[in-house]
């Protein structure tokens, strides 16, 4: 019988438990991160581009002034974090919900992993290493 | 979608056939569009329609009647109470899913006499075996697999197991269901993840996570908890809006995750 859009074959068997707690703190971490990313990120938006003179006094001076200090350097570790896993998790799931095949699953999802690990890595690794002396050379 | 090229022109019925009754007064004309699949010719389904003469307080399960009795015997359906009760013939009705015996056709006329058209189509996400039958087994399956029965350890009491009108209250509204489906083959999750549970099974579990004579709560919630649980919900109320016994499913899941995260019934 041909393959009809109405009616994909569903699963025959149930996969067995795994009796983890994984999807729920995940949930969870969806809920808490959503809420700090409202304030972190509408707070990062105000900042940058309505507060005095907003996008147009941004230059490497402005940036290097705000990460000399650690609370702006916390701000923006968080926010980096906080997003880079909350919209992870929800590619994740996206992910689950319309991958059809196993194998197109499993690779979407290293893709899904490696971009975030890089993505995580450098972005951190541009706040803590910032230098704010590198502007003097030219 | 396909239409086949000489079954989708309305097969006309007024006074064409003798066998048919008598149109009754105040009946009018509605064109009655269905999702049509034979497994033995078909390779695909495909639209066909039919004139049929409704009263406006006929219910669509009325014309799937009049369509099987007097213009095609072939046309393929579950129904059985034909009050609501027994939950066999869910169905897309203009594309929502509907009990076929709870849905008037004054409801769905169209404005000022114009022409009406009433689509059916089978419920989403079960496969169909034919026609707006579909095979129920893969949504029995996940109901079972919550354990939809009373679970006690102990001696048993010697007369009945008592319970206070609040602790009856506390479930109430999941007793209700009637497993027709209609909330699950809603369900965008369930569509498209071949292993959900999908709200009909939550709700049945539901109904005995909360019953306070039940001992079970722990295994079915650990069940729950699964990669393939509750957390797979997005709250969307698509199951809510499609449930006929008016059953607040979301509003149950939301309580069986909430019991989760609190470890608590
Ligand atoms: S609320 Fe949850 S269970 Fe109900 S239709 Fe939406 S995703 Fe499915
Ligand atoms: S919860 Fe409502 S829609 Fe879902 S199976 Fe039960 S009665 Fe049908
Ligand atoms: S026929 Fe029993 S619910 Fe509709």
């Amino acid at each position: 019988m041909a393959e009809l859009a109405l009616d994909k074959p569903r699963a025959p068997r149930r996969p067995a438990a795994r009796r983890s707690n994984f999807e729920l703190y995940s949930w969870l971490f969806m809920r808490l991160s959503g809420m700090a990313l409202v304030v972190l990120v509408l707070g990062h938006l105000f900042i940058m581009n309505i507060l005095d003179g907003g996008v147009h006094r941004i230059n490497w001076g402005f940036v290097a002034g705000r990460w000399a200090s650690p609370f702006w350097q916390f701000w923006d570790l968080s926010m980096l974090w906080l997003a880079q896993l909350h919209g992870g998790n929800g590619l994740r799931t996206v992910i689950d919900d319309y991958a059809r095949k196993d194998s197109t699953r499993f690779w979407l999802k290293m893709l899904l992993y490696v971009s975030m690990v890089l993505i995580l890595a450098l972005g951190t690794f541009v706040i803590f290493t910032f230098d704010p002396q590198m502007d003097m050379r030219d | 979608m396909s239409t086949s090229t000489t079954s989708d022109k309305p097969t006309s019925v007024w006074g064409s056939h003798e066998s048919q009754p008598p149109v009754p007064d105040g009946a009018v004309s509605v064109t009655v569009k269905l999702l049509r699949f034979n497994p033995e010719v078909d390779s695909e389904p495909h639209w066909q329609s039919f004139e049929v003469p409704a009263l406006p307080t006929d219910r669509v399960l009325n014309l799937l009647h009049y369509v099987k009795w007097y213009l095609d015997g072939t046309l393929t359906f579950r129904r059985s109470c034909a009050h609501g009760i027994c939950g066999s013939d869910a169905m897309q009705i203009n594309g929502i899913n509907r009990l076929a015996c709870k849905v008037l056709i004054k409801d769905l006329l169209a404005k000022k006499g114009k022409p009406t058209t009433i689509t059916l189509a089978p419920i989403k996400g079960l496969p169909v075996n034919k026609d707006l039958l579909v095979d129920m087994e893969p949504f029995f399956e996940a109901f079972r697999a919550v354990k939809p029965y009373l679970i006690t350890y102990g001696n048993e009491p010697t007369r009945e197991r008592i319970q206070s009108a609040a602790d009856r209250e506390r479930f109430d509204d999941t007793t209700k269901c009637i497993l027709c489906a209609c909330c699950t083959s809603s369900c965008p999750v369930y569509w498209n993840d071949g292993s959900y549970f999908g709200p009909a099974a939550i709700v049945n579990a539901h109904r005995f996570i909360f019953d306070s004579r039940d001992e079970g709560a722990e295994e079915r919630l650990d069940i729950l908890n699964d990669a393939e649980g509750v957390w797979r919900c997005r709250t969307t109320f698509n199951c809510t809006d499609a449930c006929p016994r008016g059953i607040e499913v979301t509003k149950a899941i939301q309580e069986v995750k909430r019991a989760l995260l609190f470890k608590r019934v």
